[in-house]
């Protein structure tokens, strides 16, 4: 029996490690060391319910243990064979545990190309992935096709920029590889910023060898000799899994000189990040690389002809790198097959926010917003109604109930106002304020602006301290108009995609929930009763019983009433926290 | 060691043995009830006979494991036989000796061993 235990930085900050110690002490007490093996793995993207173990070849799927569940489990499973079913998964209350993983819902419409090794092999050894297929690709790209070969290959597939922009990935490296230069690069773009996205992570902590494979084969299509890896110094966990992986390909002579004894060579040197939104632009990455102030730069000339230290260089993202493998094994009909018309393939998502089943999701393109946020999702957290998906993280745009059905793929997303962008997709519920999530999402991109250009320096600064006033309950008529002004000169006068997008999250909401920005500025009344300028807490007095728990747990002693009589909220002194809502059993506090 | 491109397969096919379990993508799937009643009754015996037969026939694609009683305590022990693509098929009272001949007629010759077989097919789960 093998026990597969995700090791993904999700379930390592629950304590996945304190579950393998468990495990093996448990294992050896009862002398079943020998027969079942712990196996650590990478995300299996069901992040909101780890720690989990995987037990295989039964496919039984534990999740939300503790230290203490474990000495139950091993004598119950793994001594006497008899699954322990309050620890599997369980659909909503009270149905029964569905102990199969294929046959949980959030598994069971999901496809997986970019993240086929997750939850399956070990990141950390070389061999777990040659055994899964891994470096065939390469060896077919050395021995039996050409570079022109492997660009018509990947150019056929229609595989597409999977960072945001969607570029055709095939014509990307044509270009490159037609550039004149002595010295070529590839750069993999694993700086990934996105609040809530965390689809980069999680595949160069479960697969890191496929992004490897796949710069190794991008570098022999174009003629690189020089690779870099761009990564995050928040993500410890995937930088020590990237440079493993390194290390080993470098012992098996897939890196370095002579890959496979032909004469192709190839390095890669890791380059950390330091947390900048900014960089995740690709002309603004490659003047950090190159030790600059990072800002982006006029385009053109693409890096494709003058990029890394004025070289040629083909700049991908991390789950573009991991699709080509497949490409080149499974073939560009099999890749092409799968998704629309114009987008092929599947699309890593970060399901978070109000979703009962948060985590990472692959999906293939054309699937339905509705499909994935109520078949894979699970549906809203407690019960509660759908109010918009937000999708391209804060460059993207919040998509109403209404466009649910409509297909997930680059142009959709685009006509709706949205972005794929590299994946991220925040699910709100009904007691969401859509003016305070414009307000969130441009505070963000209004912090990140390198400031090299006015529009995007300035304007966004300027549209942020509007939705800060009309969430405080000071707009004016004239507000919805003077921030679409702004949004599109801001469009207009920006040279990236920061800037570019910034303004989407705003336009968005007020394409969609244009009444809500009017209460606010007409009515001063927020209607999901989120923004504290803008609501007063009440005690009704025909629930209130005078049990005084409001009036304990109020930080600001804000509440008065003797014992058994109604309770009132001095306004006041009210900061509005909502912990006397929070506390009452009564139902005895209103908000309006 | 630096790698030759046939190396690939070579260690591809070492770790075949370890990784196959997790597939779950064997040919067929050997499952021996080890409840309480199946270990008393006499299981692990007929789990190392299983065991025993695989490693003589060398096959890389059959699935051992075990699960719990299959709630037939009277007739242990019990091991439940799944080829790819079929229904599975109980059989009950085993011993040494039925385990080889079951491992030699179904599981690699395809054709059920009727007499010691209790039935095809499982219960239906809710």
């Amino acid at each position: 029996m093998n026990l597969m235990v995700c090791t993904g930085t999700g379930c390592v900050s629950n304590g996945a490690f304190q579950i393998i110690d468990a495990l093996k002490k448990e294992l050896i007490r009862h002398n079943l060391e020998r027969e079942i093996q712990i196996i650590t793995t990478g995300c299996n993207g069901f992040c909101a319910n780890g720690p989990i173990v995987v037990v295989q070849p039964d496919d039984i799927f534990y999740q939300m243990l503790t230290v203490k569940d474990i000495p139950f489990l091993v004598e119950e499973h793994f001594l006497k064979g008899r699954p322990v079913k309050n620890l599997m998964y369980t659909p909503g209350g009270d149905q029964t545990p569905v102990p199969k993983m294929h046959d949980i819902g959030f598994f069971k419409k999901q496809r997986l190309i970019a993240l086929a090794n997750r939850g399956i092999i070990n990141p950390e050894e070389i061999d777990e992935y040659i055994a899964r297929d891994g470096y065939t690709a390469l060896r077919k790209v050395l021995a039996d096709m050409t570079p022109d070969t492997i660009i018509d290959e990947i150019k056929r597939s229609g595989l597409r920029g999977r960072g945001g922009g969607g570029f055709p990935t095939g014509i990307k490296w044509e270009v490159c590889k037609k550039a004149h230069g002595d010295e070529k690069y590839i750069i993999c773009n694993a700086d990934e910023g996105d609040p809530g996205a965390f689809m980069d992570r999680s595949i160069v902590e479960s697969d890191p060898h496929s992004v490897l494979e796949g710069m190794i084969i991008g570098a022999r299509a174009i003629g690189a000799k020089n690779g870099f890896i761009y990564i995050r110094n928040e993500y410890p966990l995937a930088l020590r899994r990237i440079n493993r992986a390194l290390e080993q390909a470098r012992d098996y002579g897939l890196i370095g000189e002579n890959i496979f004894g032909t004469d192709f060579c190839f390095d890669v040197k890791v380059n950390r990040g330091a947390g900048a939104f900014v960089c995740g632009e690709e002309t603004a990455l490659i003047r950090s690389l190159e030790g600059k102030h990072p800002q982006p730069r006029v385009k053109p000339p693409f890096p494709a002809i003058s990029g890394y230290d004025g070289k040629p260089t083909n700049i991908n993202n991390v789950e573009t790198w991991a699709n080509i493998p497949r490409i080149i094994n499974h073939g560009a009909d099999w890749f092409s097959s799968i998704g629309t018309e114009s987008s092929k393939g599947t699309k890593v998502f970060s399901l978070v926010g109000k979703v009962n089943n948060t985590g990472l999701v692959e999906v293939p393109m054309g699937i339905t917003l509705r499909e994935i946020i109520f078949d894979i999702g699970g549906g809203i957290k407690d019960n509660k109604a759908f109010k918009a998906v937000q999708t391209g993280g804060p460059s993207g745009g919040c998509i109403p109930e209404d466009l649910l059905d409509m297909p997930v793929d680059y142009e959709s997303l685009t006509k709706a106002g949205c972005i794929m962008g590299s994946g991220g997709m925040i699910v709100m519920d009904e007691d969401t304020c859509m003016v305070e999530v414009a307000r969130y999402f441009l505070s963000f991109t209004q912090d990140e602006s390198c400031g090299k250009c006015t529009f995007c320096r300035i304007g966004t600064k300027r549209m942020l301290e509007i939705l800060e006033r009309i969430t405080q309950g000071n707009g004016e008529e004239g507000d919805i108009e003077l921030l679409e002004t702004l949004a599109k000169n801001i469009i207009q006068g920006s040279l990236c995609a920061l800037g570019k997008t910034a303004p989407n999250p705003v336009l968005t909401t007020i394409k969609y929930f244009r009444h809500e920005y009017e209460a606010h500025i007409r009515e001063k009344t927020c209607p999901a009763k989120q923004c504290k300028s803008l609501i007063t807490y009440k005690i009704r007095e025909d629930k209130c019983i005078g049990c005084g728990l409001c009036r304990k747990n109020c930080p600001t002693q804000a509440i008065s009433g003797e014992k058994k009589q109604v309770h009132a909220i001095d306004q006041n002194l009210c900061i509005k926290c909502g912990v006397c809502y929070d506390s009452c059993r009564f139902d005895a506090i209103e908000v309006q | 060691m630096k790698l030759k491109p046939e190396d690939l397969d070579k260690i591809s096919q070492r770790m075949k043995a370890t990784t196959i379990l997790r597939e779950g993508a064997g040919s067929a799937k050997i499952t021996v009830h080890m409840g309480t009643c199946g270990i008393a009754a006499g299981a692990r015996d007929i789990l190392s006979a299983f065991l025993k037969s695989i490693e003589e026939s060398k096959a890389d694609d059959i699935i051992l494991t075990t699960s719990g009683c299959a709630g037939l305590c009277s007739r242990e022990p019990m091991a439940t036989i799944e080829l790819r693509g079929k229904p599975p098929v109980k059989y009950v009272d085993l011993t040494k000796e039925k385990v080889e001949r079951i491992f030699k007629e179904h599981v690699q010759g395809g054709e059920v061993v009727a007499e010691y077989a209790l039935a095809i097919g499982s219960e239906r789960v809710s």
